[in-house]
């Protein structure tokens, strides 16, 4: 960039072989990104996946946890920040059991979710049903949007 | 205590049916464990968000079949901003080897995690046979 700014020559855009490379990455890009998601697809890679949503008081996050039950199950609020840790414990069978497919996976986890907004950190609310997470968090008064009454 | 490990993210396994779906919708592959004893087989499988009443197990000629439908659960008024899973059914089949007492089957949900137990059939087990007075 600075390069060019300097020696302005006409047509060096173009004889630069990197940005030919460039472009053609970035072609690509584009093109998987239209493949997996409409939506902004971070990858996060971390135990467990979360789906985020905002309406216009709160933001939902969900999970899903099966077979971890609210007591094995860690949530704290900070100002702008969600910490949800936890074990996933899968009970040893009795002695004699054959296994023939083991793919559960039991473990420790934990992950911090920052939100994109100032939030109510007393006003969280966690419910664990049919083995999915869901927690809904109210926004802070002060990014909460207001209604202006137009006289 | 034992020290666990810590558990790896996993990308949901999206599968096509052999069948085509009359419901337009995405189908995923829930994580199973599949154990066998003297008198039973066990198969437990994930399967979040999936209702006791839109669960449906199916034995016949020898081969199980899971299906299990999960609502979405998102409101009207909510908006996307991070989507890491989405939602769909829950599809898996499996041939069973060994002949089932199909009478005894028992299915349990809990936690999003199904629980079902195929008890063998007794091969050589004496039948007792409750007669009832009438």
């Amino acid at each position: 960039m600075i390069y060019r700014r300097i020696f302005g020559v006409p047509g060096w855009e173009a004889r630069n072989p990197f940005s030919e490379i460039e472009n053609m990455r970035r072609q690509v890009d584009r093109l998987y990104q239209g493949l997996i998601s409409p939506y902004a697809r971070p990858a996060a890679g971390v135990f467990p996946l979360i789906n985020l949503t905002e309406a216009k008081d709160r933001y939902m996050i969900r999970a899903e946890l099966p077979g971890v039950s609210s007591d094995e199950l860690d949530i704290q609020a900070t100002a702008n920040a969600l910490s949800l840790s936890g074990d996933r414990k899968i009970p040893e069978e009795k002695s004699g059991a054959k296994y023939h497919r083991r793919e559960r996976e039991s473990g420790r986890f934990s992950r911090v979710i920052s939100l994109p907004g100032e939030i109510n950190p007393d006003k969280v609310q966690a419910s664990l049903v049919n083995g999915i997470l869901t927690i809904i968090v109210s926004k802070a008064e002060a990014s909460m949007p207001r209604q202006i009454s137009v006289r | 205590m034992t020290d666990s490990k810590e558990i790896k993210v996993k990308e949901k396994q999206e599968v096509t049916t052999p069948a085509e779906q009359t419901i337009p919708g995405l189908v995923f592959t829930p994580e199973v464990d599949i154990f066998e004893t003297d008198k039973a087989i066990t198969l437990l499988a994930d399967i979040p968000g999936v209702k006791p009443e839109k669960l449906n197990i199916d034995l016949r000629d020898n081969i199980l079949t899971i299906t299990g439908d999960v609502d979405r659960l998102e409101a009207a008024d909510e908006e996307f901003l991070t989507l890491e899973y989405e939602t769909g059914r829950f599809y898996r089949q499996f041939t069973l080897s060994e002949v089932i007492d199909q009478t005894k089957i028992d299915a349990k949900l809990n936690l999003g995690v199904l629980r079902l137990s195929l008890p063998k059939v007794a091969k050589a087990a004496p039948r007792k046979i409750a007669i009832t007075a009438g």
